[in-house]
């Protein structure tokens, strides 16, 4: 399946940028940036919340946060499609699941952006539109052949974030369903397939910690139509959507290019906001990473981040920083934060102050 | 990227395969795989049953030899199962566990014995069949050499022991993670020097 984007589909609002080659993607508002730190240092929490609408103009304003990059990321993940169909898999038994996650998302879409989207439904007749991106499809609900490929593809190429799919049995979460075009380093190929505990094996210090026995049962008891969401992040080098294994060899070069004068615009951070929703039919759990970008020059313009940021990176544990995959970079990214740190205190909580 | 190598047999990874010793459960049916060294361990599963000959009359053993050569078909074929067969390979042993897989019913239980890579792709085609991996037992004997799938190019080099090794596939220098796909049954290897083309560590043997 190939997405035809037609001409004009970047209006006012949606940017046409890069996110590889000249790499132009820029963020028009730094301050709606979802900066993840919450204090003036870090270490792995389970760090649960109620997934609910929060403040109007932020990235929690509705269910889904379709932003400026929409069009842009759904391009950059054709292409990545295109290079690599084992990005996005699905074991047979998860279709159902996938039909779950295409009605939780047009759902969403067309009630809380009637403007660019829009779901008419006559009993399993569904009729969607998505202008931004030029689709319209009839189909019927739960018929996989009334669609051009799987549900679950089929909305992925219309959904910004890397999605999972986790089948629950035997007390745990197995992730059968999945797709990664913007991941932090990992392969939805190698690890589609595992269960909860394996997938999260090479994550330093957490297990020993307890936090995925933690998370793992206070997951199991999500409950359909409450859907919580939680923070990680990572530093990228270059506005890389797509830091995939797979493609290591030709991204890891780039952490080697930098300077202390391109290091503001260079260097970015990475912030996955994270959502879990419980499915109706299959009792399947959705996993949302949604990925955020934003470079350091453009967070130094909130006073209190660009200290906060001085402060984590820091102050990091070396295991950390290590498998973040920023520990070669950290003195220079360290030094280059330091002068925007007067060693002023900072308010609790992720907001700017003024 | 980490590139600390650990010694075999280190506290690990919660993706790494756990193994213990076979046990004799009540069964419709009992299908053995091993290889190499992974006899004894079958020979020893049979001593332990409460009714060895009752246990042998619904036994299957299919034995291949080990990586590093060893052959103890004829300790296995000795015990007298109802059905064993030696196969010169584990790619020529396959096609026959999933005929048997295919024919077997529900109240099987599975042993398999040997090197990880035995043991991880008899796995894999036991789960694929929608045996409940409860049903499946696991006990590493022999040789330590490992599958390995570069991430790569996605091409899986069997048999490594060195560490890093050099992809047979794309030739990409990679190093061995303990990060263990039973999907694929295979470890995950990711290019060492990706960031520093041709800085590779010397090479170690990790895995015997």
């Amino acid at each position: 399946m190939s997405l035809d984007f037609k001409p004009g589909a970047f209006n006012d609002f949606f940017r046409d940028e890069t996110f590889r080659g000249d790499f132009t993607y820029r963020n028009s508002n730094p301050r709606r940036f979802p900066f993840p730190f919450d204090r003036d240092d870090y270490m792995y929490s389970v760090n649960m919340e109620p997934h609910v609408p929060g403040r109007p103009g932020t990235v929690f304003e509705h269910l889904l946060d379709v932003d400026e990059h929409y069009v842009a990321e759904m391009q950059d993940r054709a292409k990545v499609l295109a290079e690599d169909p084992l990005r996005c898999q699905s074991l047979p038994h998860m279709t159902l699941a996938g039909w779950d996650t295409l009605e939780l998302i047009m759902e969403a879409k067309s009630r809380d952006y009637p403007q660019w989207f829009s779901l008419t439904k006559d009993g399993n007749r569904w009729h969607w539109v998505n202008r931004p991106l030029g689709i319209e499809q009839t189909f019927t609900f739960l018929d996989e052949s009334t669609l051009p490929c799987g549900p679950f593809e089929y909305i992925m190429r219309q959904t910004q974030g890397d999605w999972t799919l986790q089948d629950e049995r035997d007390g745990t979460l197995w992730m059968d369903a999945g797709i990664a075009t913007s991941q932090a380093d990992w392969s939805v190929d190698f690890d589609v397939g595992m269960n909860f505990h394996e997938w999260h094996a090479p994550v330093p210090l957490a297990h020993e910690k307890g936090v995925f026995d933690r998370a793992l049962k206070f997951l199991l008891k999500l409950q359909h139509g409450a859907p919580v969401r939680r923070f990680n992040w990572t530093m990228t080098v270059n506005p890389l959507l797509d830091t995939a294994p797979e493609t290591y060899p030709k991204w890891g070069p780039m952490k080697t290019t930098l300077t202390p004068e391109n290091l503001g615009q260079k260097q970015h951070l990475r912030v996955e906001l994270q959502s879990l929703y419980r499915l109706p039919r299959s009792n399947a759990i959705a996993f949302d990473i949604r990925c955020y970008l934003a470079s350091f020059d453009e967070i130094v313009t909130v006073p209190k981040w660009a200290r906060r940021l001085h402060r984590v990176i820091r102050d990091l544990p070396d295991e950390l920083a290590t498998y973040k995959g920023f520990i070669r970079n950290r003195p220079a990214m360290v030094e280059w934060l330091s002068k925007y740190d007067d060693g002023a205190p900072t308010s609790p909580g992720w907001w700017p102050d003024d | 990227m980490t590139t600390t190598l650990l010694p075999v047999g280190a506290p690990s990874i919660r993706s790494r395969p756990v193994y213990a010793p076979l046990e004799p459960r009540p069964a419709s049916q009992h299908l053995i795989v091993a290889d190499g060294e992974g006899a004894e361990a079958v020979v020893e599963l049979f001593a332990k049953a409460p009714d060895r000959s009752a246990m042998l009359a619904i036994s299957h053993i299919m034995y291949t030899p080990g990586p590093n050569g060893t052959d103890q078909a004829a300790s296995l074929q000795a015990l007298g199962a109802a059905q064993f067969f030696r196969a010169p390979s584990i790619p020529a042993l396959l096609p026959r566990l999933a005929k048997v897989l295919a024919d077997a019913h529900m109240g099987i239980q599975f042993y398999l014995a040997g090197t990880e890579g035995l043991i991880g792709q008899a796995e894999r085609d036991i789960m694929n069949t929608g045996f409940p991996f409860a049903s499946i037992q696991k006990e590493h004997r022999g040789s330590t050499v490992r599958r390995v799938q570069c991430v790569h190019c996605k091409g899986i080099t069997e048999n490594v022991a060195t560490d890093p090794f050099k992809c047979s596939h794309c030739g990409l220098n990679l190093f061995v993670r303990d990060h263990y796909s039973r999907r694929m049954a295979a470890f995950q290897g990711v290019n060492i020097d990706a960031e520093d083309p041709g800085q590779v560590p010397e090479s170690v043997v990790r895995f015997k």
